[in-house]
């Protein structure tokens, strides 16, 4: 008997957990379990303001479920006719003066943390990246270092990184939700916000704005290392040479194709800061292709061979002389090899 | 033949008699037929949002179309379903609780309706004419002024025309209201449903001229090259924001005042007790209109206003949270100590008390605009206005509908098939909404046109597909249950439901002056106080005499279609100015209708004293 009931309780424990494990979603994309300061300050005040939220359900519904049960009309009462209650002081009182003081405790903390998460005043004492938001890719200039990347943002752990991030063309949105909250990407000014990941690894971004057919294809990466890994990234990228000649045929044929269809109008190899199109300084090192195919040569053959079927309304599309099976293949080959630093996505754990 | 010949003379007289009517009654139901296909329309467009979501990287619609879907799934639902759904019962009841035989501007109140539908048949013309608007409903400049094609001119366009029919009926209940109760019927003795109408065209009043603003600018900067929205021309785009949330909060409110006041009206029916707290009903429905307007930049916390403004607005849009608790208890006490009949309307009624209230936690939770960052534009907001208005409001008209039906058609509406259609739909609704906070923490971000694979997201977005169906289900059957009321139904008396207000001491359906003579109100629930003190009946503060009514008049319609050609000069004249034609032909319809309503005498027409005696009591 009781080895049954441990049992059941085991059971009942391990589906509660799995539960709760799934139902907080896919790790470093659920806002659920915070791995840095934004998405912390954020998902203290979710509890906090939940809790207090499921206590006055809790009441309201103590109180709906006795009235419904006690006070339904039961057979032979059709006649009955209730006291005309008009009202009653000291209990609109107590309901006006309890959430009163039910506000004030979720008040007060928000607006600490809101101002907290707004100090940008030590900004040029840490990193700065511009970010700049385009349809429908990233675009990450690191103040200072003359590195420039795309879709991929690399950040080390522990340390503030502020983004001043601008749109080049309609309003998008910012969020890593296990590191931060989201900010508007918007053509009008700069806003900044600084996020912090306490942990290595990759985390999943998303715009959270509409911004036009692809919207739900603008994903990228942040892939936060350790300080030191970083500044090998760092020192990796800047002794980057963008005329370095491929090793072998095939990808020399790519980077001739690359430069004979005038590929480098938009897609700079090397620290240009222009965001025309997606940098590719580090391209063979990608988490993605074009921000949500799996970095494989075929995905990026099919990718250039044919873009709009991959994300309707992307600017790349009929930008470029159609290419051949392979042409495209070349192509793919020389941009996949271009992997100027030992530090990858797997440094991170991914 | 000769039968038939009758039938049919009498459907086009019919027909005849509600394109010009201007009583508020026919007007009622115009609203509500119309806003009852757009709410259709709406939910058609919602499933196939939701088919598309049922799995991850779903080919059901291209991403495109899909932009088109959401966008009009939300206007539709918001400017074309629920507001004139809601205008629609408050003109058919509003004046028969006050006690008058229609409302302060009857031909007013047929332009609006008019203008209203033309407005919606307008927008939905885009889908045929080269694709809809695919900007959001929020249409955020500048993802709207760059929109190609006509699909945003036809928002524009509109979305104007329902929205000045819209301020129209706003200022006419107003003024009902203010001036024309019923002898006695004092401010403090209105039903609170009047009270939410009065309330509610404030609202209206104030808030539709900052969207007709925003409209009006959005327009001049498609169709005539300023550039008020434009960052490179020295415009600035979140001034749309600031306009468009300065109408769309307050337009929350427009939307779930006057259910707060249908369920003022059928919890105290159902419990046979006065609504608890009266007085602080009416003060909460002030305060909540008060605040409604003091909150707009909530919805634009991650916009980058600074810590300053995200503070005050935050914790101004907690406090929202005071009133509408004091509302919620209110209501709790009304049934407490009462007697509870559960029919299909009070299942309604409390199905919305924890839906609703569900809701509005989650509304605290997103004023707390740190924690903002990570729900704002996520399913998890997505689920908080579907609760607030879905729970909220589509509830409170199926409440209304199955209460006042009686009233407004004279039978029953069927009460096996109300409780099918309201268990199905509940049941769907939960499912459908409930796990999207959930996917919105998760990581899902609204407007998504897929999710990927491996995201965690895939049973949260099955569940959510499969309780639309059940919603589906349940609209079908109330649809059925509609048509089998209206050849099967039982027929209602006056005052079905043991009700306290005055448009149950008249028959159903009302005759078409409404009150023969008017009543004497002694005070509030004036039913109800003539039946516990007097005899049941209203005491007269009138002698039977002639009645003066308005004639019908066709204008109305006209002057509608003048608007809805010029509509169309103003949409195409960008491609070629011959279209310029239709825009000054059309004005020139309806500025010529204006003239002749204003040169020409319409005094009406009286009934006279003998008529009316000769109408059974």
């Amino acid at each position: 008997m009781k080895g049954w009931m441990g049992k059941t309780k085991a059971l009942l424990l391990f589906t509660m957990l799995s539960l709760f494990l799934t139902a907080c979603g896919k790790e470093n994309l659920t806002a659920l379990v915070p791995k840095g300061y934004g998405a912390e300050s954020s998902m203290n005040l979710i509890i906090l303001t939940t809790l207090i939220m499921v206590g006055v359900f809790v009441v309201v519904m103590i109180i709906y479920v006795i009235a419904l049960v006690r006070f339904r009309r039961k057979k032979g009462q059709e006649d009955f006719i209730p006291k005309q209650v008009e009202g009653n002081h000291t209990l609109e009182t107590v309901w006006t003066i309890i959430p009163i003081v039910l506000v004030l405790i979720m008040g007060v903390p928000t607006v600490i943390a809101t101002f907290d998460l707004a100090d940008t005043s030590n900004a040029s004492e840490n990193i700065n990246i511009e970010v700049t938001g385009n349809q429908y890719w990233w675009h990450f200039n690191y103040d200072g270092e003359e590195i420039v990347t795309s879709q991929d943002l690399y950040i080390p752990t522990g340390e503030r990184v502020y983004l001043n991030m601008q749109s080049s063309d309609v309003i998008h949105s910012f969020w890593v939700p296990s590191i931060s909250g989201k900010m508007d990407v918007s053509p009008e000014n700069v806003n900044t916000m600084y996020i912090e990941a306490f942990e290595e690894g990759v985390y999943w971004g998303k715009c959270a704005e509409l911004c036009g057919p692809s919207h739900s294809l603008m994903d990228f990466k942040v892939i936060a290392v350790s300080p030191e890994e970083y500044d090998q990234w760092l020192s990796d990228m800047q002794a980057v040479d963008p005329e370095q000649e491929p090793q072998d045929t095939v990808a020399q044929e790519g980077k001739e194709l690359f430069e004979a269809n005038n590929c480098m109008a938009c897609h700079a190899i090397g620290s240009s800061p222009a965001a025309t199109g997606p940098n590719l300084t580090n391209f063979g090192d990608r988490t993605t292709i074009a921000g949500i195919l799996e970095p494989t040569k075929e995905n990026l053959i099919d990718w250039i061979m044919d873009p709009e079927s991959i994300k309707p309304g992307n600017k790349m599309t009929g930008a470029y002389p159609s290419v051949s099976e392979e042409e495209a293949n070349s192509i793919a080959e020389y941009l996949l090899q271009l992997k100027p630093s030992e530090i990858t996505p797997e440094s991170a754990g991914n | 033949m000769s039968n038939a010949a009758t039938q049919k003379r009498a459907f086009s007289a019919v027909l005849w008699d509600y394109l010009t009517t201007v009583d508020h009654k026919k007007v009622g139901i115009l609203y509500l037929m119309g806003g009852g296909f757009f709410f259709l329309l709406g939910g058609l467009e919602a499933l196939i949002i939701r088919i598309q979501l049922i799995k991850p990287e779903n080919d059901f619609i291209t991403a495109g179309l899909y932009n088109e879907m959401i966008t009009m799934h939300g206007t539709t639902m918001i400017f074309l379903a629920a507001t004139p759904l809601l205008f629609g019962l408050m003109n058919y009841i509003m004046p028969l609780q006050i006690g008058a035989r229609d409302v302060a501007f009857p031909f007013l109140n047929a332009l609006g309706f008019w203008l209203f539908f033309s407005g919606g048949i307008l927008l939905n013309c885009s889908w045929f004419l080269g694709g809809a608007p695919d900007a959001g409903w929020t249409a955020y400049a500048p993802l709207s002024i760059q929109s190609p094609g006509h699909g945003t001119d036809f928002y524009v366009m509109g979305l104007q025309l329902s929205g000045a029919g819209t301020l129209m009926s706003g200022i006419n209940f107003l003024v009902t209201i203010v001036a024309m109760r019923a002898p006695g019927m004092t401010y403090m003795r209105m039903p609170l449903f009047t009270w939410t109408t009065f309330v509610t065209s404030v609202l209206t009043l104030f808030a539709f001229p900052a969207l007709t603003v925003g409209l009006f600018l959005l327009m001049f900067d498609r169709m005539f090259g300023s550039a008020f929205f434009d960052v490179a021309l020295g415009g600035n785009s979140v001034i749309w924001q600031h306009l468009f949330w300065i109408f769309g909060h307050p337009e929350v409110y427009i939307l779930i005042l006057p259910v707060f006041g249908v369920f003022s009206e059928v919890l105290p029916t159902f419990s046979k007790k006065r609504l608890f707290g009266y007085s602080a009903m009416v003060f909460a429905t002030f305060l909540i209109a008060f605040l409604g307007f003091m909150v707009w930049a909530h919805h634009m916390f991650t916009v980058g206003l600074g810590p300053v403004a995200n503070s005050i607005f935050a914790v101004a849009t907690m406090a929202i949270a005071v009133p509408t608790g004091i509302k919620i208890f209110n209501w709790l006490f009304t049934m407490w100590g009462g007697s509870i009949v559960i029919n299909s309307a009070m299942l309604w009624a409390l199905a919305f008390i924890p839906s609703f209230t569900i809701g509005g936690m989650t509304g605290v939770m997103l004023g707390s605009n740190v924690a903002d960052y990570q729900y704002h534009d996520s399913y998890f907001v997505v689920a908080h206005f579907h609760y607030v208005i879905v729970g909220g409001v589509v509830f409170g008209l199926f409440a209304a509908c199955h209460y006042w039906w009686p009233k407004m058609f004279g039978r029953i509406l069927h009460e096996g098939m109300g409780k099918l259609a309201f268990w199905t739909f509940f049941i769907g609704f939960h499912l459908t909404f409930f796990i999207q906070h959930f996917l919105g923490l998760m990581g899902m971000p609204r407007r998504y046109w897929v999710f990927l694979e491996n995201q965690g997201l895939d049973t949260g977005n099955l569940i959510s597909t499969i309780g639309a169906f059940f919603m589906t289900i349940g609209t079908i059957v109330f649809l059925i249950n509609i048509v089998y009321t209206a050849v099967k139904g039982e027929k209602a008396p006056a005052d079905p439901w043991d009700a306290r207000t005055l448009e149950w001491t008249i028959p159903s359906p009302p005759p078409f002056y409404n009150f023969k003579q008017m009543p004497l109100v002694r005070g509030l629930d004036p039913l109800w106080i003539e039946k516990t003190e007097g005899n049941g009946k209203m005491t007269p503060a009138e002698p039977l005499d002639e009645i003066h009514m308005p004639n019908g008049s066709i204008l109305p319609l006209i002057m509608t279609a003048g608007f809805f050609i010029a509509s169309f000069g103003f949409i195409y004249q960008t491609d070629h100015k011959a279209w310029l034609i239709a825009l000054y032909a059309g004005m020139a319809i309806a500025i010529g209708c204006m003239v002749i309503r204003s040169l020409k005498d319409d005094l009406g027409f009286h009934i006279s004293k003998e008529e009316l005696e000769r109408e059974a009591d």
